[in-house]
């Protein structure tokens, strides 16, 4: 609680008490008005400044007015009739003062929650200077400085890890509680929690541009870019709020009026204006624009407390209308790493065989020769090798320990004349020949995620329509990949330019409610990010390209979390819907019931307070994020 | 230009309102509140001062939502 709600708290519980104490002093006339003014001013006079204050600036019809005038309207009729029943007016204000007491409190507890986990702005920057520990802000560090990261502390700016073993809690960054194991030569994204080991990191990056920042950015503005939801609820309040005013008025005037000039019955002003003060307490939209708002924010929260950061609550509502999802292949589906996936036919030991494709292939940068080196996963003695002929689109021929090695694609064996077998797998093959025999192939493949192909059945249980793969690779691998994760069609052999023209034609194709869905890693694919209905980068972190173009950005690389934005988008617009229709059918109930004179003061109260923090609490579910 | 500032507002709704004003008054070209984080990011024209902008910001936020502050 901070001073402000302190302070209304206390408000409402002497206003309260008073109320109490006053129901057994018999007091009368002028002295029970000035002694049931007390807790009145009391709980309200905040209520009737603002709403003063809004009539001098020409801001009349909020829910101040609405109340000021409801509560004054009430005590003059009490004055009126001498009746002496301020309980109702005092009771209407002071029950909407709880409602605002209750929905400031729950904004301020969900926004700490919000905020405590997304607390992952480092203070500070230790650097080494004479051998000692300086700290110093993260604003300051140069690109290239070595900083050094103690166990417990935040790592303050992205970087490359020269010294030191640890593991790593990347929690906060991406919602995923298992801890990363980092040693030297990885790279270390800023915002993880170093958890036990000292390391030494040489900064690749400055704070402004560093992972962290770029996160904290995107949140902060995440609430900038306005649902239609919640453009239609200030729209409508804009214009709502003066026609219950109105309404009120009539219902307070006409039936008198008629009754008197056209029925020849006493005019009976008291009730209908009574019935028209209940009309206005009950029209209150107070649940509607707090509520929807608030579910907007508790659903982007609770999105990011999960690693996935949604850039507005338009973009939440777009989500949640999916029904087209267009994958890339490598990187979202796929590891997007090349890794050595079988050895067949070969003539000569496992081992042997990738030492010899290593060394031959080592002095090339391509993906492949990587990963065969990977594979070997020893160091290479470069000086083993001599003689590296490379022909292109075929292959490398080189001498290794004295003997002739080739490794390539059939057309290297052709040319060389070595009888080669053909591989039935999916994948790149690398044919191998030592002296010119044949020794086997090698076959590499980028492999498929584990949780891919669940992700995929898990979307069709969600509703989704369509899926479609995009990949440049070759049409068989292509296929076979999409095949075995079950999407529903594949596009391959595409160029970077090819991927939005395909993108396009699906847009076109697709009824006009249906949305359309990207998912890319964000490497050279932010063009289709922008084009689709919704962009989804993942596996972000690092990225900057990606976090830029993307609409929604999963900071983990599960496939699994496409499916956990959809279910969280859908949750919170169904909470958003649920307010809508709850709260204005219950107000067109009451509003019917009141003018018809069946509702008195306190279902009023009840349809006004009763209803927004129901509504508020509905809200807050949005938050709860961990098990869809 | 670009900046942003530490607000404080009750509702989500008043923060739309504070926007809402915030973007009409003259000298700012765009703004936006984040009801979340309790902050205001204002861009201003060229050539325009700051602080002389953030004190019709904040009184014209002032008129439409009595209870806000913006931290100047």
């Amino acid at each position: 609680m901070n001073k402000k709600q302190k302070k209304m708290l206390i408000r409402i519980l002497a206003s309260a008490v008073m109320m109490v104490v006053l129901a057994f002093i018999p007091a009368e006339g002028i002295l029970q008005f000035v002694l049931y003014m007390i807790p009145y001013l009391t709980v309200g006079y905040d209520i009737l400044w603002k709403a003063l204050k809004g009539i001098k600036n020409r801001q009349v019809f909020d829910e101040n007015f609405l109340m000021a005038v409801a509560t004054v309207g009430a005590v003059a009729l009490a004055v009126y009739d001498r009746s002496g029943d301020y309980t109702e007016a005092i009771a209407v204000m002071l029950f909407y003062q709880v409602g605002e007491w209750f929905q400031s409190y729950a904004v301020g507890k969900s926004r700490r929650n919000i905020s405590e986990l997304m607390d992952i702005r480092p203070d500070y920057a230790n650097i080494e200077v004479d051998g000692k520990l300086q700290q110093v802000d993260p604003d300051e560090v140069e690109v290239g400085s070595v900083i050094v990261v103690q166990p417990g502390e935040k790592v303050p700016l992205d970087g490359v890890i020269l010294e030191g073993n640890s593991t790593l809690n990347t929690s906060a960054l991406t919602g995923e509680s298992l801890p990363r194991e980092a040693k030297p030569g990885d790279e270390i994204i800023s915002g993880c929690i170093n958890m036990n080991g000292l390391l030494k990191v040489k900064t690749t990056k400055e704070f402004g541009e560093s992972t962290v920042s770029k996160i904290l950015d995107l949140v902060e503005n995440a609430s900038s870019r306005k649902s239609r939801s919640e453009n239609f609820i200030s729209k409508f309040a804009r214009i709502y709020t003066p026609a219950v005013c109105f309404s009120a008025l009539a219902l307070a005037v006409l039936p008198p009026v008629v009754r008197m000039t056209l029925l020849g019955l006493t005019a009976d002003w008291g009730t209908w204006i009574y019935r028209a003060l209940t009309f206005l307490v009950i029209s209150c939209p107070c649940a509607l624009v707090i509520s929807i708002p608030l579910s907007f924010f508790a659903g982007i929260g609770g999105a990011s407390k999960a690693g996935i950061l949604v850039k507005g609550s338009n973009y939440l509502e777009t989500l949640s209308q999916t029904k087209i999802v267009v994958f890339d292949k490598t990187g979202t589906l796929t590891q997007g790493n090349f890794e050595v996936s079988g050895i067949h036919h070969n003539e000569m030991e496992n081992h042997k065989l990738l030492e010899y494709a290593a060394l031959a292939e080592s002095a090339s940068s391509h993906p492949i020769s990587r990963s065969l080196q990977r594979a070997y996963g020893q160091e290479l003695d470069r000086s083993r090798v001599s003689d590296i002929q490379e022909i292109a689109g075929s292959g490398v021929i080189a001498q290794v320990d004295g003997h002739q090695v080739a490794a390539g694609n059939d057309k290297l064996m052709n040319k060389i004349g070595v009888p080669f077998i053909p591989c039935h797998s999916v994948g790149t093959i690398i044919h191998m020949a030592v002296d010119g025999q044949y020794m086997g192939h090698i076959v590499i493949s980028d492999i498929v995620k584990p949780r891919a192909k669940q992700a995929v059945q898990e979307l069709k249980r969600a509703g989704i329509r369509l899926t479609v793969m995009l990949t440049g690779d070759a049409k068989k691998v292509a296929d076979n990949v999409a095949s075995s994760l079950g999407i529903d069609r594949v596009f391959s052999e595409l160029l970077p330019g090819d991927k939005v023209e395909k993108v396009e034609t699906l847009l076109q194709q697709k009824p006009g409610r249906d949305k359309l869905a990207f998912v890319g890693d964000g490497i050279n694919d932010a063009p289709v990010l922008g084009r689709a209905d919704i962009g989804i980068a993942m596996g972000a972190l690092g990225s900057d390209a990606a976090i830029e173009a993307a609409d929604v950005v999963l900071m983990d690389d599960d496939p699994m979390q496409i499916v956990k934005a959809i279910r969280i988008s859908r949750k919170c617009l169904r909470i958003v819907y649920e307010n809508i229709v709850f709260a204005i059918g219950v107000k067109v109930i009451c509003l019917v019931l009141g003018a018809l004179g069946f509702a008195n003061m306190w279902l009023a109260i009840f349809a006004d307070v009763g209803v927004m923090i129901l509504a508020v609490l509905n809200a807050i579910r949005a938050l709860f994020v961990k098990k869809l | 230009m670009k900046k942003v500032y530490k607000i404080d507002v009750d509702c989500a709704n008043c923060a739309n309102k504070m926007e809402t004003a915030a973007k009409k008054t003259p000298g700012v070209k765009d703004a936006s509140v984040s009801f979340m984080t309790l902050k205001m990011h204002v861009e201003f024209e060229d050539g325009q001062d700051p602080a002389t902008v953030m004190q019709a910001v904040r009184k014209n936020c002032k008129k439409v939502e009595d209870d806000c502050e913006i931290y100047l």
